[in-house]
């Protein structure tokens, strides 16, 4: 892990709250929560520090679009970390191949859980996490399935999802 | 023709006409306030096309606004917010209430208008339009800006003054005894002390008493309240706005965001008409003779704004091009300054009174977002000059 950041939190009264921090090349970057539940990302001005020089609104969708862009490497980085510290306990990143019989079928089909234990805890697809997806989730295609699980019920996930 | 007839004629025109405003406001990228007082100078005694019958139905109309435009201002904030604001920024915020109570004042005392015109005239000069500065500061993009929670303070700590400041004028304009008087600023103090205490405290409950899955049910309870409140302000000589405003301050959270949502379109309807109603109080000739005083007086007191923002973003570490900013974001002035006026033309302190801060707000209300606009890249480009 890399040293914590330092977000700075400033309440903004009758519009809501700043967080901001300064990344490591300097830059300035906060996001405004707005009571409305608008979302503004801010970059500060490198020559004058107060003033914002660029304002991204974002609505609902776009916030959370723009967190799983952030997210996604994070979220299989941190189930690494956690295959690591737990004894046993296996995350693997399994790819559906375009030949697999469970292209574009929801994936309750595998019944992944019932047969082998593990649990599919995300997918991924084109870069977008889905996390803890439900049954009726489609898979499709070239999607990356995170499953967590013991080391045997994982390889068994993997060969469901290759061969039926 | 029938009276009804002739109410809905002259109410729907002055409507209209505001909307067309509004549109013009709109496309010029300038508050709509402005525009709204001159369409009621237009309209009232003296105006281009007075209007005959509708004046009464107006005045209460103007009234209902006032009270929409403070309990939407107190939705909001929340008490937790009051406190702390109070608490961080309490020298910031007497310096502003000093620098700019002032120049009204000492214009009144200069006039030879008297003590209550004086402290009239000082709340005239000394709030920001909080309305108007929120819109400068989303539509420059200055919501992130470092200063900007300064600004925003210091703005809380106005409308925090005005629930004191609002009730003195009243006992005052209304003639009290300096006893009496005493009694009622007395009231006041306790009755805001025990709302912003129970807003604290007890808020879930009325909060649990408002709240509604029902649109139509949640309006009528927030509304209807607001109105009680500020029935009994008014009794108690507390001030009407007060009340509203307190109980805007006791409702937060999920529960005031809707409620603003809703009030808004009602809040925008009333206040236009509370713009149009101030203006048709006031004569247009008058204003002539005024006119030079009242740009004397904008100046002055944009100057006291410039140096409070500066004062008061410097204390809070920023630069100097953010500390412009914090000024010139407190210039315009609004729907407060017409609410005091207003108060006090009713009571009839001077009848220079009304057409004065008429004009100042006029040409402070549509000056202070221009200015703002003008000089953004003036400080931008002196900063990286500074900084290059």
């Amino acid at each position: 892990m890399g040293r914590s950041v330092d977000v700075e939190q400033t309440a903004l009264p009758g519009i809501g709250l700043r967080h901001e921090f300064t990344t490591q090349s300097g830059k300035r970057v906060g996001v405004i929560s707005h009571r409305t539940g608008r979302r503004d990302l801010v970059i500060y001005d490198r020559e004058d520090p107060d003033r914002v020089c660029e304002t991204v609104k974002l609505n609902d969708e776009e916030a959370e679009a723009l967190v799983e862009l952030l997210g996604a490497p994070r979220i299989v980085q941190r189930l690494n970390q956690l295959h690591q510290q737990v004894e046993g306990l296996v995350s693997l990143q399994l790819p559906i191949p375009p030949g697999s019989p469970y292209v574009d079928r929801p994936m309750g089909d595998a019944r992944v859980r019932t047969r082998t234990n593990a649990s599919i805890v995300a997918v991924v697809r084109a870069g977008r996490v889905s996390a803890s997806p439900g049954p009726d989730f489609v898979l499709a295609a070239n999607d990356t399935v995170v499953v967590v699980g013991s080391a045997d019920s994982t390889a068994e996930v993997a060969d469901i999802l290759a061969h039926g | 023709m029938h009276h009804t007839a002739i109410i809905f004629l002259e109410f729907g025109a002055v409507l209209v006409g505001l909307g067309v405003l509004g549109a013009l406001a709109l496309r010029a990228g300038i508050s709509p306030i402005p525009l709204y007082l001159l369409a009621g100078l237009a309209f009232g005694t003296g105006g281009i096309l007075p209007l005959a019958t509708s004046e009464e139905f107006i005045s209460v109309g103007a009234e209902i606004g006032v009270v929409l435009l403070l309990l939407t201002l107190g939705l909001e904030y929340n008490a937790d917010e009051l406190v702390t604001s109070l608490k961080g920024n309490a020298t910031a915020g007497i310096v502003d209430m000093v620098l700019n109570a002032a120049p009204g004042a000492i214009c009144a005392l200069l006039l030879g208008w008297g003590p209550v015109a004086a402290v009239a005239m000082a709340g005239v000069t000394y709030a920001t339009s909080s309305g108007i500065t929120a819109k400068v500061l989303s539509d420059l993009g200055w919501v992130g800006n470092r200063e900007t929670p300064t600004v925003l303070s210091l703005l809380v700590f106005e409308d925090l003054t005005m629930a004191i400041y609002l009730p003195v004028l009243t006992a005052m304009l209304a003639g009290l005894s300096l006893a009496s008087g005493a009694v009622t600023v007395a009231i006041a103090l306790a009755t805001v002390s025990v709302v912003l205490l129970v807003a604290l405290k007890f808020g879930r409950f009325i909060e649990a008493f408002v709240s509604s899955p029902n649109n139509e049910v949640l309006l009528l309870k927030v509304v209807g309240l607001a109105l009680l409140v500020a029935g009994i302000a008014q009794q108690l000589q507390v001030s009407a706005a007060v009340g509203a405003f307190l109980v805007g301050i006791a409702l937060s959270g999920q529960l005031a965001h809707d409620a603003r949502a809703l009030l808004e379109p009602l809040r925008d309807l009333f206040a236009a008409v509370f713009f149009v109603f101030f203006g048709l109080q006031t004569d247009p000739t008058k204003i002539g003779p005024v006119a030079g005083l009242a740009a004397l007086l904008a100046v002055i007191s944009m100057i006291t704004k410039l140096l409070t923002g500066a004062f008061a973003a410097r204390r809070a570490g920023i630069a100097k091009a953010g500390q412009a900013r914090a000024g010139i974001a407190l210039i315009p002035r609004g729907e407060f300054n017409i609410v005091i006026a207003g108060l006090a033309v009713a009571a009839g302190v001077h009848p220079d009174l009304g057409p004065l801060a008429a004009a100042y707000v006029l040409i402070l209300a549509a000056f202070g977002p221009l200015a703002a606009k003008l000089v953004q890249p003036l400080i931008t480009s002196i900063a990286k000059r500074a900084a290059g």
